[in-house]
């Protein structure tokens, strides 16, 4: 018995199966390092729901998803009317295709809000830049999900936002025009386009996501979670070796977690039956009507995830610096880390100018966001132009603040204020 | 324990072995890459096409597919034709200097082989919408200067009867004149170049 060179203590003596999987598998080893004995902060508030939410929302995609791909044709032909098929014929066709539209723009809620959260935190900070990068690449991907997954209802603002996204690359001096026609296999937005993005949306990029949803989560587990005041809880362990200030993830933030995450399905469930359209902003209104490449809508916007963004192309007359302004709003996001050059990382601790920039970027995201669902008037165009300046304003003021910036003293221990 | 003679021996053949990994992968992402190309069929269905325009009235505009692209074709009238000078102080590009806008034997006055017919792309050069026909002159939401020609709804650009793009709009560049042709007086051959001495 002794002699054997598997090593039963790990699992419980009186488990039989357990010990035998434990022989085989590091389940109880998996089940301690990330969820009974992970120690997190005592004090998060609400702002750190929404993680497992964009999980929840991620299992929600992928289930409704692989069952939408079971009617859905992804033929130019097909395409539009397989999608009314799902939504009149197929039994609960319509809730599973409301609860993935809807699921979309929730993901996008969920996410938006995470990264808020990291910023008024400061969990981007040292330990934690990696982190931020892995969750930067997986905003990233889901951009690119949620934009091929827009091309296959095969509607008029499926092809033509197709049409205009994919021409961005064209901006790009020299190789722009033959990677369009590298990316459409076509002389315009066709069947084969259609067809390559069903793949792109079913297979690659949902794989790429979740791959990157448990580096996401290895990175976390192995820096330790931040938390509203900003504190490395791991610098002070009692005499057990467990943060003083940290409490396990199972079974205390699991059951917190399962309190939101029905608070989030009753909210998402009430759009899905009672506003899936949203009023035009989850599903556009010219999206009933199927593609047609001789004819581009009066108004075409992007779907409203993709509009801040959208009004800081819009806001500069020129086509490369247009796509060169957009693309640089996103990747100046994955710098951040390096931008703000802040020791303290809760907003709770820091000076004033930070908290007063924080909050002026968060009405200016939202106020672009509104300016990119509107058509372009003189007006709207200067207030584009003014907001794209205070976007990129709040991260060069925060590389000058953050040097000398002057917050308030850190407590050395959690408090439970705020 | 190993000879520094050893050493090199097995760091050569490592190096060796990374490369050679190395060259594979990217000999095997040609294939996959290449795939994403417009495949033999796309290219096929790229062949001319022919258009009678002896039923295209005086100021009328028609679209034909080419290339999977809308063509618009534009029988001017004679007040268009003259209202196309008006507009050159405004724009970017009048001359047609940029090149791949238009071939050699469009790169005059009216960017045309005959005057009276307008033969481009209808994707706007900015993020490819159609702009529409705005042929009025001086609508009110247009402004008091607008002489006729098309206008993008997406993002505001404007181009002349010429499809050539004015100053100061998110388009850099006038409207694609395709390769086109004419067979005798009313058949326009789209795809294939006017000859040069013809």
């Amino acid at each position: 018995m002794s002699n054997s060179s598997i090593d039963n203590t790990a699992g419980s003596q009186d488990n039989g199966l357990l010990a035998w999987i434990d022989a085989r598998f590091p389940l109880s080893k998996l089940m301690r390092e990330h969820a009974t004995e992970y120690y997190a902060g005592k004090n998060f508030n609400v702002w750190y729901v929404f993680g497992v939410l964009a999980m929840v929302v991620l299992v929600i995609q992928l289930i409704t998803g692989i069952f939408l791909t079971m009617n859905y044709k992804p033929s130019a032909a097909e395409a539009f009317a397989s999608v009314e098929y799902i939504m009149r014929d197929v039994e609960w066709g319509w809730l599973i295709r409301y609860l993935h539209s809807t699921g979309a723009s929730a993901f996008f809620i969920v996410v938006y809000l995470h990264m808020f959260r990291a910023m008024l935190y400061g969990s981007y900070k040292k330990p934690r830049e990696l982190l931020w990068l892995i969750g930067m690449v997986i905003y990233v991907a889901l951009m690119a999900e949620a934009f091929f997954g827009y091309l296959l209802p095969w509607g008029q603002m499926s092809y033509w936002g197709a049409q205009v996204i994919v021409s961005l690359f064209g901006a790009l001096p020299v190789i722009g025009d033959p990677l369009v026609e590298w990316i459409r296999g076509d002389y315009n937005i066709s069947d084969v386009t259609l067809n390559r993005f069903f793949a792109l949306h079913v297979i690659a990029v949902p794989l790429a996501l979740v791959m990157l949803v448990v580096m996401h989560i290895l990175a976390l587990h192995e820096v330790g979670s931040n938390n509203p005041d900003g504190i490395e809880i791991k610098e002070n362990k009692g005499p057990d070796g467990i943060p003083v200030d940290g409490i396990a993830f199972h079974p205390y933030y699991t059951s917190k977690d399962l309190v939101a995450i029905i608070i989030f399905m009753i909210i998402f469930l009430g759009v899905v039956f009672f506003a899936p359209e949203m009023g035009g902003y989850f599903l556009e209104h010219a999206n009933f009507e199927p593609a047609n490449s001789l004819k581009t809508p009066e108004h075409i916007a992007p779907v409203w995830y993709f509009t801040p963004f959208y009004a800081i192309l819009r806001a500069v007359p020129d086509k490369l610096g247009g796509v060169v302004l957009m693309g640089g709003a996103i990747v100046v996001l994955f710098l951040l880390p390096w931008i703000d050059r802040s020791k303290v990382k809760s907003i709770r601790y820091r000076g004033a100018g930070y908290k007063a920039a924080l909050a002026v970027f968060a009405i200016t995201f939202v106020i672009l966001g509104f300016l990119g669902t509107q058509p372009p008037t003189t007006l709207y165009t200067l207030v584009s132009q003014i907001c794209t300046a205070l976007y990129f304003g709040f991260f060069i003021f925060l590389y000058v603040y953050s040097g000398t910036e002057q917050g308030k003293p850190v407590p050395e221990r959690l408090t439970y204020h705020g | 324990m190993s000879e520094p003679s050893e050493l090199n021996r097995r760091r050569f053949f490592a190096v060796a072995t990374g490369v050679t990994a190395a060259l594979g992968a990217v000999g095997a992402a040609v294939p996959f890459l290449s795939s994403w190309q417009p495949s033999a069929r796309a290219r096929a269905l790229g062949a001319p096409v022919e258009v009678d325009l002896s039923k295209l009235e005086e100021g009328a505009l028609m679209r034909v597919i080419w290339r999977g692209k809308p063509v618009s074709v534009l029988h001017r009238s004679g007040a268009m034709l003259e209202r196309l000078s008006n507009s050159d102080a405004k724009l970017r590009d009048p001359e047609s200097e940029v090149e791949d806008q238009q071939p050699e034997y469009a790169r005059n006055p009216t960017r045309s082989v005959k005057p009276k017919f307008l033969v481009v792309i209808s994707n706007c050069t900015h993020l490819g919408c159609i702009p529409v026909s705005r042929f009025e002159v001086a609508p009110a939401d247009l402004g008091p200067d607008w002489v006729g020609g098309f206008f993008c709804p997406c993002h505001g650009s404007k181009f002349d009867l010429a499809g050539r793009v004015y100053a100061g709009v998110p388009a850099p560049s006038n409207l694609v004149v395709p390769p086109h042709s004419y067979v005798g007086d009313n058949t326009l051959l789209i795809g294939v170049d006017t000859e040069e001495a013809a």
